[in-house]
């Protein structure tokens, strides 16, 4: 693929994410539009005990006394300049509280992916190699059951087995306060408390990539070419995992970036159950606190960085399959 | 009717799907008279907290001393109403939209479909936490927010069964005969789009319950009625004390979405006898 073409169809895809941020924006201000009680009272996030010069104060700060369409404008100007607006509950701007959380929680999501597509791929093209036998009955009853698992539940699950009773790993928290360890030492303690909230978020995951992975493989290994290359006499290892293997993988890519929003919700329960210092605690919090100004902006974020990685996935796939880029 | 025996016997065919079946059917049968038959309030602290299972109560208490398999037996009304709610609320949508959008194509369909790519792409869980967090929990408020999250998927499948149908001589027969739009679209191409539709609707049941007990596992769930992932999240906060005490209302939620699935697959198996195992 010439980097012409593949210039010409990212800015395609930037233009046409374009009306799908401004629609998350229309959607972010009726939702508070729609939302029972008075606007003002619930950006204070006080649930009401709000003192009534400030919510009056507030009310003239977001031009609440305006007609709705100016206040659109106002909304749309303030998010051309990347002001998500102010949680008064935590006395800091919201765009400034999330991109604090976001590493954090793009850390245990995308540890969490590799996770799943690496042993969703391993056990998809084992179960479809031995199709119809014992080993792809228990990978595929495995999966049937960690498909149906409480990816919360799970966590604690895992808590009460690993950190409860072994005493193997951390149960929560990043990084261990007592210790101030740097560098090397540090990335290794974060790794110790990556591993059990990674595996829970990812088992779910597992299950839906080994069933995809497994039903794509038995798709290809009917192909023409694969009965090609066993006439050829390729080992089935090989005919396996280098002639359908590679084809078999660009339905499981494609879903990835759907899976991304999907994994989003896991991720806020993990993390809630763990403790980790993501976005996750960042809406438990906003949740206790009702603290609406927060969640908004939460959302409004957290859309856009599903949009951002389906495009990523988008380019993968034009990369990995050059035949979608041209069409 | 025939056709009706032959599907059930296909069905019976697969071991896992009546197995799941009977275990539905079971959780249905206690969420109905399993709060009658076991009268004890779920908020009521009808003991010691921290009773271990198969003692004076069945299933133990919580950590407020509350009776948990009454905390379950209502729990699994609440679970199935609102996953079955949810989930035919998101398939009539779903059907709505997906019907319009792929029988009349053009610009109707391009306006639908960017609407249900749009709702692809916010993070359900996010938007219906949002959205029951703003207009505060109740049974309503969280099957109505789960609602919303769910039916993009449905209009999908959908339009993609009635581009596939639209074409074919039948409904330009029908279209000959001057039958009215709706007419075909209800009478004619939808009765064939049925087996999918009740595939997925019957999975998106089961993710309805998921979600449902996720939510309410942060809290969000009505105040007056106990769920399932209420009681995991309030054993949370004994789970180094009594571990065992998260087992009982996960499993529940593991046993009854799993054996959702398996009966979808199953009868995904029983329309489609040539596809399966795939």
């Amino acid at each position: 693929m010439t980097s012409a073409a593949l210039l010409s169809f990212l800015v395609r895809r930037l233009i046409q994410l374009l009306p799908v941020v401004l629609a998350i924006a229309v959607l972010n201000f009726v939702l508070v539009h729609l939302a029972p009680g008075d606007v003002a009272q619930l950006l204070a996030g006080q649930s009401g005990q709000a003192s009534a010069e400030f919510v009056q104060q507030l009310r003239h700060d977001f031009g609440l006394d305006r007609p709705l369409y100016v206040q659109f404008l106002l909304y749309i100007g303030r998010l051309l300049t990347f002001d998500l607006g102010y949680s008064y509950v935590q006395q800091a701007p919201v765009l400034g509280l999330i991109l604090d959380r976001l590493p954090a929680t793009l850390l245990l999501m995308v540890s969490s992916i590799a996770l799943a597509i690496a042993f969703g791929i391993l056990l998809g093209v084992t179960a479809a190699r031995r199709y119809g036998t014992l080993v792809d009955n228990v990978i595929s009853v495995a999966a049937l059951v960690a498909y149906a698992t409480p990816v919360f539940w799970l966590g604690l699950v895992l808590i009460v087995l690993f950190s409860v009773d072994l005493g193997w790993l951390p149960p929560d928290g990043m990084t261990d306060t007592s210790r101030s360890a740097s560098g090397f030492a540090y990335a290794l303690d974060v790794l110790r408390h990556l591993i059990l909230p990674a595996v829970s978020l990812a088992l779910f995951y597992v299950a839906v990539y080994t069933r995809l992975m497994r039903s794509s493989m038995l798709e290809i290994l009917g192909r023409e070419f694969i009965t090609a290359a066993r006439a050829k006499g390729l080992a089935e290892r090989t005919i396996a995992w280098l002639h359908a293997a590679p084809n078999a993988i660009l339905p499981v890519i494609t879903i990835a970036g759907v899976m991304f929003g999907n994994m989003l919700g896991g991720s806020i329960l993990v993390e809630t159950v763990f403790g980790w210092p993501g976005l996750g605690r960042l809406i438990f919090d906003a949740l206790l606190q009702r603290d609406l100004n927060l969640l908004l902006g939460i959302l409004f974020v957290s859309s856009f960085v599903v949009v951002v990685a389906n495009l990523l996935v988008d380019l993968a796939y034009g990369l990995l399959d050059p035949r979608i880029v041209h069409k | 009717m025939k056709g009706m025996r032959a599907f059930l016997r296909r069905y019976g065919k697969n071991r896992a799907a009546l197995g799941a079946a009977a275990v539905l059917a079971l959780v249905v049968l206690l969420a109905i008279v399993g709060p009658l038959l076991y009268a004890i309030d779920p908020f009521d602290m009808v003991g010691l907290p921290y009773a271990t299972p198969f003692g004076e109560f069945p299933l133990g208490t919580d950590v407020s001393g509350r009776d948990i398999l009454a905390g379950i037996l209502n729990g699994a009304r609440i679970s199935l109403l609102i996953g079955v709610t949810a989930a035919l609320t998101a398939t009539t949508i779903g059907v709505a939209l997906g019907a319009l959008a792929g029988y009349y194509g053009g610009l109707i369909d391009d306006l639908l479909m960017r609407t249900t790519e749009f709702f692809l792409t916010i993070p359900s869980f996010v938007f219906a936490l949002v959205l029951v967090a703003i207009f505060s929990p109740t049974v309503a408020s969280v099957t109505a927010a789960i609602a919303v999250v769910s039916w993009p998927s449905m209009a999908r499948l959908v339009r993609g069964e009635f581009i596939a149908q639209r074409g074919r001589t039948y409904v330009q027969a029908c279209r000959a005969l001057g039958m009215p739009d709706w007419e075909i679209i209800l009478r004619q191409i939808l009765p064939n789009a049925l087996p999918p539709v009740i595939v997925v609707g019957s999975l998106t049941v089961a993710t309805a319950i998921l979600t449902e007990s996720g939510l309410s596992f942060l809290g969000l769930s009505d105040p007056n009625v106990v769920t399932w992932g209420y009681m995991v999240g309030v054993a949370r906060t004994a789970l180094f004390a009594a571990p065992w005490m998260i087992s009982i209302p996960g499993l529940a939620i593991l046993i009854t979405v799993l054996a959702i699935n398996l009966v979808g697959e199953g009868l995904n198996d029983a329309f489609n006898p040539s596809l399966r195992g795939r």
